[in-house]
């Protein structure tokens, strides 16, 4: 399985990027490649040309501050699940994170790769928006934030232009007194989710976000829901379908046995959080 | 006095290229420019008329040779390929055409061959063939094909009607009368759903035409080197003596590479000797998903009578087998699900029918275990149904039922896959049976499950037995070579795909010659080497090349200490071989090391070094006779060939420790255990290795791997994403082996074949497991948790 | 028309090479056929096996997603790269030959590399982190156990001797 001829650049800054990025609308950019590399493979994906952005300097960094984690483009999952400092700052991001593929993808894998993939059956998609946080896309045209909320549009569809390039991503910091938790069942270890379930609960809100149930990263609105009805309330909001691994109604009931567990898992994390640690 | 190495777990030779990376698989054959590439246009469709081929586009792209598709293949590369193995009542065979003549009979099936200067130029070239299809509705599942409103076949080469191929019938009687008189009764439906191989490494050739030779040398990533030179000098109008076949490293074969020729095989020589290059094919993941073969698809039903003990009175048992497009291998899966559906008991009286039927897939060949898995399932979960119906404890029932160690040599009645007599050789069964019970802890399992559900979880134990008729004919050859340096050459022509055969070989060797272990270099699977030669395949291996290799050296020894009591003036019975020395008994001072002798076996006129003066014509020999003795050769080699009188019988007994998640249905594995006779073990820690293999290949083919094809005949899981087959998480931590060994009668190390051993029981194992957490029959294998989930439901309801 | 080459310089194994290849040359590809460094193999691809599973700058990564022309500058390990400069078996492939670690040899490469630097990252692992560290290696002939006591081998070699 070997990919189409393309065309390869490897800028050396940013602007050069950006500039061939503008010049050739069929052109895609290549950070991790280890979702774009296959579909090239395969022939599904036929690009003119490859950014590379392996060379740009500056874009591997993540930063903790008080807000949250801001991972750059180039920033590979297994750097952004070692750092302790991520873990401390938000730490559904290192749990999700450890869910992501193998060790090995992870090395090569960029987060801010894999959020601008936009697959619902991917675990970082979802965890950005439950936690309300935003991507820094650039171009020609400027710099702009897009939010989660507004990111994702459909099976792996994202918001970006095609010129635009994901810079970094920011995930809010979890709260003081809040509490996140993630669980996936898939059928191997490694193997993308059957269902995955990722829950922020803080004072006031109660939210789960859920991987493989649906076209796009669905987070859905659970506070004062008692435990015990959680999974049926969740499944009441989403419409999970069925593929060769499971059924609609196998699914549904993953929904409901995960979001139970999670949910409960997140609230308990919640009384165990000092202050301190955020 | 050095150590037998029969039963010792010698490291591998083979390990020290593999680990340092070079390993010679086919793809790392002539890694040159100066390679030509190959690609192959497969039908996207599962069932269609071929109603034009444009290649116009191709022979603009640059870096491309040449595009054939049927119309540019003659004589014989033009006809069908062959039908390996005929049987009387496959009335109905088919075999593709090495590329497509009018039709398409599986998505994946060649239409058109490109060569290319780099696999990714042809891969361009493929997108510039336009083919025109008529699309047919195709037949896809036993079911539809047993139907049949349509048809697999139906065309100018003739029509299968019903879609079935063959329907063959063998039995020891008509078991329906002692059905009907039973005390009891049940009948039973059963599925084991399609899977595949899937070795690591796909299939792939090379070929080199030599026009100052005038020879062709091919090396094919086979399980039957002999095999594939018999067809590569038929279909290329060649003298067999001008081709040459060598079977590279091989990445795992399973059964899957047994198959031959894949056109591919043919095309490849074709194109080497048409364009004067070498050529290379090796196909990517995605075509050993849809053109190489599948296995497993099969329905059976059973009725059996039986007695309060469960004893079996009459078994009747009809199946169906899904062959796919195509009946390369002929009926041998069926056949062998048949006849070795017996297992280790016999049964009063048995009956078997099967039809094969065609569906629009990819064809069904061997995968390891041959049918073997599905007969083991049926049987199996016949034993737990009538142990369930009876109230009897699961091991009581088929104890009744094992045939006892005296009464070996047992005639099953039937005939095997061999086309000879079904007779068990050797065995202990209830031996057996005893030593899986204690390594899984059979009788203390109740009160474990009862404490396990007083917690709330759901744990299960099952087990299965089942015999393997290993070591089939018709032959296998050995050449033990001496040479003037002492090193021991051996060849044998069956092949090699991660067995060891060149380290458990060397010790045959070793023990019989008297020589270091390193001093012996084993190839296999060259046709240059050993000519003669069947192919690696229903665990035959060690048994008919272990056999033929040892009866070689043995001739080969014969031969050293004929030359050396002539050269030591000494009786033959006084003397020894110990490291590649032959001496004297007691007297050391008297010896000859084998490279000496190995000189003086050929009468020389001409010395070509200070050695082998030794042995010219002034030197040596009885002036008075002819240098060469009349009923001899010179040269020190030893060539024997082993034949058997019939297959003999290996045997193993599984067992299995589930949990099942009450409301996920995820099936964990909490223990696993096997029992395993197969004779007289060469190499335990090879043999282990291939339990552990077995093991976990049966793990995936039940809990994970399923061939899922939609109603269109497209194979929707035709990636290692989506075919599941397990990683180490997925196995469990550690499998308890336990061993039993009744030495074969039939071969002279008393040795019984181990490599398809671990992964015959898997689906019953597990299905007995699964259903005792449960309290569900299961009845239909694979299981996924969302299989099971729905069970439950159906259950319930 | 005939596609761009592009000249790069690859560093394999402490070696330099230069070469000249079109973009899409995948680096599994790249290190076979165009350095003829054939013990990375090729299983399926899509980045699922683990078989062309080489080091890039001392982490295990896919060769099969990667294109050659994207990893100039970074030093590539193969498997070749292991066998220590006299020739003899470095700890990882050491353990692979006593535990009887491999049987067709086909996915070994992968797992060589893997553990080389798992081990070098976590030199005394638990017996579940032995596991995991293998997780993402398919294999079809061993079922994994030897090779998990390979993993456990090499860490006792690795802390016997120098690693």
């Amino acid at each position: 399985m070997k990919p189409a001829p393309f065309a390869y650049h490897r800028p050396t800054t940013l602007d050069e990027a950006l500039a061939t990025l503008a010049a050739d609308p069929h052109a895609k950019v290549l950070a991790g490649g280890q979702s774009l590399v296959p579909l090239l493979s395969m022939r599904l994906a036929r690009p003119s040309a490859l950014v590379d952005l392996n060379g740009l300097p500056g874009l591997d960094t993540i930063e903790v501050s008080e807000a949250g984690v801001r991972v750059g483009a180039l920033a590979r999952h297994a750097e952004v699940l070692a750092s302790a400092e991520v873990r401390r700052s938000q730490p559904l991001v290192s749990l999700a994170l450890g869910h992501v593929a193998h060790a090995t993808i992870r090395n090569r894998g960029t987060t801010v790769g894999s959020l601008v993939h936009a697959d619902a059956a991917a675990e970082m998609p979802v965890v950005l928006t439950l936690l309300g946080g935003s991507v820094e896309a650039a171009s020609v045209r400027g710099r702009r934030t897009i939010a989660a909320a507004d990111l994702f549009l459909g099976p792996l569809e994202s918001s970006l232009a095609p010129d635009e390039i994901a810079l970094s991503a920011f995930f809010p910091a979890l709260p003081a007194g809040a509490g996140v938790a993630f669980e996936e069942i898939a059928r191997r270890h490694g193997d993308y989710a059957l269902c995955g379930v990722a829950a922020l609960a803080d004072g006031e809100s109660v939210r789960a976000g859920f991987v493989s149930v649906s076209d796009v990263p669905t987070v859905v609105d659970l506070t004062g829901v008692p435990a015990g009805e959680r999974g049926e309330a969740a499944l009441a909001q989403l419409d999970p379908q069925g593929d060769i691994h499971a059924t609609a109604t196998y699914r549904s009931e993953l929904v409901r046995v995960l979001t139970e567990r999670v949910v409960q898992s997140a609230m308990e994390s919640r009384q165990a959080r000092s202050p301190e640690d955020s | 006095m050095t150590t037998k190495l029969m039963g010792q777990g010698v490291q591998r030779v083979e390990d020290q290229r593999f680990l340092r990376g070079q390993g010679r698989y086919v793809d790392d054959v002539a890694v040159d420019a100066a390679t030509l590439h190959a690609a192959v246009l497969r039908s996207p469709h599962a069932h269609a008329r071929i109603v034009d081929i444009d290649v116009e586009a191709v022979l603009d792209i640059e870096g491309v040779h040449a595009v054939w598709t049927y119309d540019d293949l003659s004589g014989r590369m033009a006809e069908p390929l062959p039908l390996l193995i005929p049987h009387p009542t496959l009335t109905h065979g088919r075999t593709q055409y090495a590329l497509a003549k009018d039709e398409v009979n599986y998505a994946g099936e060649a239409v058109a061959f490109v060569v290319a200067e780099d696999r990714y130029v042809a891969e361009d070239a493929l997108e510039a063939i336009r083919v025109t299809y008529d699309v047919l509705p195709p037949v896809v599942g036993i079911e539809a094909a047993r139907a049949a409103d349509r048809l697999v076949h139906d065309d100018a080469d003739g029509t299968v009607p019903g879609n079935v191929g063959a329907r063959m019938e063998q039995s020891t009687g008509d078991p329906q009368p002692a059905i009907a008189a039973a005390p009891h009764r049940l009948e039973l439906d059963l599925t084991i759903e399609r899977s595949a191989c899937t070795p690591m490494e796909g299939r792939g050739t090379v070929a080199r035409w030599d026009p100052d030779t005038n020879r062709m040398q091919v090396w094919t990533s086979t399980q039957s080197s002999t095999g594939v030179r018999a067809v590569v000098a038929v279909k290329l109008g060649l003298d067999l003596g001008q081709v040459d076949v060598i079977t590279p490293d091989v990445g795992g074969g399973f059964g899957v590479k047994i198959n031959h020729p894949w056109p591919e095989e043919l095309l490849v020589p074709l194109a080497a000797r048409t364009l004067g290059r070498t050529v290379k094919f090796t196909e990517d993941r995605r075509e050993h998903f849809v053109s190489s073969a599948h296995e497993r698809g099969q329905v059976h039903h059973v009725e059996v009578g039986f007695d309060d003990d469960g004893r079996l009175l009459g078994l009747d048992v009809a199946f169906w087998h899904d062959h796919g497009a195509y009946t390369p291998y002929g009926l041998i899966v069926p056949i062998i699900t048949s006849t070795q559906l017996l297992g280790p008991y016999k049964p009063a009286v048995y009956r078997v029918v099967f039809e094969s039927v065609y569906t629009n897939t990819v064809m069904v060949t061997p995968y390891r275990g041959a049918g073997r898995p599905q007969g083991c399932f049926v049987m199996e979960r016949t034993m737990d149904a009538i142990a369930a119906y009876l109230g009897k404890d699961r091991t009581e029932v088929r104890a009744a039922n094992f045939i006892q160690p005296d009464e070996f040599p047992y005639d099953q009645g039937l005939i095997f896959q061999d086309g000879r007599e079904l007779e068990y050789d050797s065995g202990d069964y209830p031996a057996s049976l005893e030593k899986l019970k204690e390594l899984v802890g059979w009788d203390e399992f109740p009160a474990f499950q009862a404490e396990m559900a007083a917690q709330g979880r759901r744990v299960g134990i099952g087990l299965a037995c089942y015999v393997e008729g290993t070591g089939v004919g018709p032959y296998e050859g050995a050449h033990v070579h001496i040479e003037t340096t002492g090193k021991v050459k051996v060849a044998t022509g069956l092949t090699t795909q991660g067995q060891g055969h060149a380290t458990v070989f060397a010790q045959l060797v070793a023990d019989e010659l008297g020589v270091k272990f390193e001093d012996v270099e084993v190839v296999t699977g060259d046709t240059r080497r050993m000519p003669y030669a069947v192919g690696t395949f229903a665990s035959r291996a060690a048994v008919m090349s272990g056999s033929a290799i040892h009866l070689a050296a043995k001739r080969a020894k014969e031969k050293v200490l004929r030359i050396a009591a002539e050269a030591l003036e000494a009786a033959e019975e006084d003397l020894e071989i110990v490291d590649g020395v032959v001496s004297v008994k007691g007297s050391p001072g008297s010896s000859l090391d084998l490279g000496t002798v190995s000189v003086l076996s050929n009468p020389l006129r001409y010395a070509f070094d200070e050695a082998s003066k030794a042995a010219t014509q002034f030197s040596v020999g009885d002036p008075g006779k002819p240098p060469v003795p009349e009923d001899d050769e010179p040269g020190l080699e030893g060539r024997d060939f082993y034949s058997p009188e019939r297959a003999t019988f290996a045997s193993g007994m599984h067992a299995v420790i589930v949990e099942t998640d009450p409301r996920t249905a995820e099936i964990t594995i909490l223990k696993y255990a096997v029992v395993h006779d197969c004779g007289n073990l060469i190499n335990p820690m090879i043999v282990e290795g291939q339990i552990h293999g077995g093991v976990a290949q049966g793990v995936g083919g039940a809990l994970y791997e399923r061939m899922a094809y939609d109603e269109s005949g497209q194979l929707q899981n035709a990636s290692f994403m989506d075919f599941l087959m397990p990683y180490v998480t997925e196995i469990p931590d550690g499998i308890d082996i336990d061993h039993l060994e009744t030495p074969s009668p039939l071969n002279p190390l008393g040795i019984k074949g181990a490599g398809e051993a671990g992964v015959i029981p898997s689906a019953a194992v597990f299905a007995a497991a699964i259903e005792d957490a449960e309290g569900i029959t299961i009845s239909a294998m694979p299981i996924s948790p969302s299989e099971l989930f729905h069970l439950r439901q159906e259950h319930s309801a | 028309m005939s596609e761009e080459r592009h000249e790069i310089r690859l560093s394999v194994n402490g070696a330099s090479y230069e070469l000249s290849i079109p973009a899409r040359r995948l680096l599994s590809d790249a290190l076979r056929h165009d350095l003829g460094l054939t013990g990375t193999h090729v299983g399926c691809e899509h980045g699922v096996c683990g078989a062309c599973t080489v080091l890039l700058d001392g982490q295990p990564v896919r060769a099969c997603l990667l294109f050659a022309v994207s990893v100039q500058g970074q030093e590539i390990t193969t498997v070749e790269g292991l066998t220590k400069p006299d020739g003899s078996l470095g700890n990882v492939q050491q353990a692979f030959a006593e535990c009887h670690g491999l049987q067709c040899g086909f996915c070994t490469p992968g797992f060589l590399t893997t553990i080389t630097a798992g081990l070098r990252d976590n030199p005394t692992p638990t017996h579940e982190e032995c596991r995991e560290m293998v997780a993402g290696n398919l294999c079809r002939c061993t079922g994994y156990q030897n090779i998990v006591k390979a993993v456990e081998r090499a860490a006792e070699l690795g802390s016997e001797g120098d690693a």
